[in-house]
């Protein structure tokens, strides 16, 4: 069931578009994240659908119902701000408790929901505090308790996880999944970070200059970036990209640059002489201290980093640097020479303007 | 410098402090005193200058006419500056900037002894001459451009996350208002609501010009009243009134500066 739905929306801060012509379908119960640099729209996005900006242009509905022009207290969303908002003069029950007085829930009831979620979030012993006496880690799950006490249409999360430290990030990332999972209540999450969009989404969208360039499961984003931006964004560590051109030779068709020539795949519609750019993730390419300089790329070791589990080694290929990520213990030494295999299937081909051929 | 010349800028700057001091000795030692006059003269204690003071009906009326005065005002101000301010500090109209400009103006410039005969006539005209809600009227607008201007400073340091994560809770205006924008202004409040107390509860002209009846004088102008038949100032019940008249004043800034001395915002990381 098709639960947020934006058309041709639209919105813009003075005469600049934040936002421009955003077409997006989220199903029910998935967790839905955008994903972009700072500046892409992705928290206007978010802010539109809890109310607190209003569309210039288009329309937005949830569960059905147009909210385009509905007030945020009657869309019956819950948000989590990336820096909380706890209301620093409520203690933490207070604090869980506001959404439900607000809207007039019986005091008993606030009570009990209050413990029950606060039970859920193993917060019980905070319930007496203030926000300024409890750690960040604690704020977030407060800020988590006080979203869900409300049973929303929609949780709303801008970067919930931007200030805590690393391994609380890590915690917390599995933490409100599983939450999300468990209410089985709709959420659409923004970050800048593509790992943690990557770790926790059904669906991703990427957005830049308030456009939606792609959406797709994690792994498609991953597998099948639909374009340079997107393939540049996303993976733990950057893609290569090679220019070079197509060319053909004995009626097959090869990707040709400076250092590289590489057959491509023949059922794409590319024209000798097209300007192409080649995409290979560092993690793709297979690198040995021993092989044939006839048959295989390969380049000199330029330096190692060692990053514990894996390492990642620049190799110089005629005068380009190409990125790899190695997690083997095979004996590679900065200086020496690497034979560098790359399996056809995981190649990017991207066309002048960016986009995606294969 | 030799240790003859600090010893003799020191002796200077306590004879300083000495002589600034002496009004606030006088205060507290002669309202105890049994024979009260102009210089300080220290006897055993005794409260009979207390005494004479409950005695004198006018006395207390007075006391009740400052509270209802000072109190009045304050409420009338905070509510008004909060308020005012909140729109000012978070919506966006053209003649903002020009607004605030003038309340600068108005809050520094046209107040005091010169604006006193423009005052009195506006009361007249209004039927407020001789009556405390005129004083109230008075103190409130000429106190409000500078409480506006205090309390929008503080709204402005509110990070609106706070109003937002309310709004998305299902605060609606008012709601919004009272639960979670003026809560989190207190200390502006408080500073705002001391300084129009205190100056209101201390001014003289304004209800010395515009009370016309002894009944509805407030302590600062009734103390103009305590002389015998001939002339002459009562000193003891002058000096007890006196006293008392500077406690509620002191048991505010006490007050306040213990509930607001400390740090205030939290839950907001960022």
């Amino acid at each position: 069931m098709t639960w947020i739905v934006f058309e041709k929306v639209g919105k813009r801060f003075g005469n600049k578009w934040t936002i421009a012509g955003l077409d997006l379908k989220i199903e029910k119960g998935e967790f839905f994240t955008l994903l972009g640099p700072s500046g892409c729209g992705k928290t206007t996005t978010l802010r539109l659908i809890a109310g607190l900006e209003i569309a210039d242009e288009g329309k937005i509905f949830i569960a059905g119902k147009d909210v385009t022009r509905v007030p945020p207290q009657q869309r019956r969303v819950a948000m989590v701000f990336q820096n909380y908002a706890l209301y620093p003069h409520m203690t933490v029950a207070e604090n869980i408790a506001y959404p439900l007085k607000v809207r007039g829930v019986p005091r008993e009831e606030q009570e009990k929901k209050v413990k029950e979620n606060a039970r859920r979030l193993r917060i019980e012993h905070l319930l007496e505090r203030m926000p300024n006496m409890i750690s960040g880690g604690e704020q977030q799950r407060v800020a988590v308790a006080r979203a869900m006490v409300q049973e929303p249409n929609v949780f709303l999360f801008d970067e919930p996880l931007s200030n805590l430290d690393a391994r609380l990030r890590l915690e917390a990332r599995r933490f409100l999944r599983r939450i999300q999972k468990d209410l089985g209540i709709t959420a659409v999450y923004v970050t800048h970070d593509q790992a943690e969009a990557m770790a926790m989404s059904d669906r991703v969208g990427v957005m830049k200059e308030g456009r939606l360039i792609q959406i797709g499961s994690p792994e498609e984003i991953y597998l099948r970036p639909a374009d340079i931006f997107v393939g540049s964004f996303v993976g733990n560590f950057p893609m290569n990209f090679i220019e070079g051109t197509a060319q053909a030779q004995a009626e097959k068709l090869f990707f040709q640059s400076d250092e590289f020539k590489i057959p491509l795949p023949q059922n794409l519609k590319i024209k000798t002489g097209e300007k192409l750019t080649l995409g290979i993730r560092p993690e793709h390419i297979e690198a040995s201290s021993s092989g044939s300089a006839q048959e295989e790329l390969n380049g000199i070791i330029e330096d190692i980093e060692q990053l514990g589990s894996e390492m990642i080694v620049s190799v110089s290929v005629a005068g380009k640097t190409l990125l790899i990520r190695h997690t083997t213990r095979a004996e590679l030494k900065t200086g020496t020479q690497a034979f560098l295999k790359i399996p056809s299937s995981s190649l990017h081909l991207f066309n002048s303007e960016g986009k995606r051929l294969n | 410098m030799h240790k003859s010349g600090k010893v003799l800028v020191m002796l200077f700057l306590l004879l300083l402090v000495f002589w600034f001091i002496l009004p606030l000795l006088w205060l507290i030692i002669t309202p105890f005193s049994k024979e009260p006059s102009l210089g300080i003269s220290i006897t055993a204690p005794t409260l009979n200058n207390f005494a004479e003071v409950a005695k004198a009906r006018s006395a207390l009326m007075a006391f009740k006419n400052s509270l209802i005065i000072s109190i009045g005002s304050v409420i009338l101000v905070v509510t008004l500056a909060s308020t005012a301010s909140y729109a000012l500090s978070r919506s966006r109209f053209t003649g903002k900037n020009a607004i605030i400009t003038l309340l600068l103006i108005f809050s520094s410039v046209v107040t005091g002894v010169a604006a006193m005969v423009p005052i009195y006539a506006l009361c007249q005209r209004l039927k407020l001459i001789d009556s405390l809600l005129g004083v109230v009227l008075v103190f409130s607008a000429g106190f409000l451009p500078t409480a506006i201007f205090i309390l929008k400073d503080f709204i402005d340091r509110v990070p609106t996350a706070y109003e937002e994560a309310a709004l998305v809770d299902g605060s609606r205006g008012a709601d919004l208002f009272a639960r979670i924008v003026f809560p989190l202004i207190g200390p502006g409040v408080a500073v705002v609501a001391v300084l129009c107390f205190v100056n209101i509860w201390s001014n003289f002209l304004v209800p010395f010009v515009l009370i016309r009846t002894n009944a509805k004088a407030p302590i600062s102008v009734a103390i103009y009243q305590f002389f015998t038949e001939v002339g002459i100032p009562r000193i003891g019940l002058i000096s007890a009134y006196s006293l008392l008249y500077a406690l509620p004043v002191l048991i505010i800034y006490f007050y306040v500066s213990k509930k607001y001395g400390f740090g205030f915002f939290g839950g907001l990381k960022g």
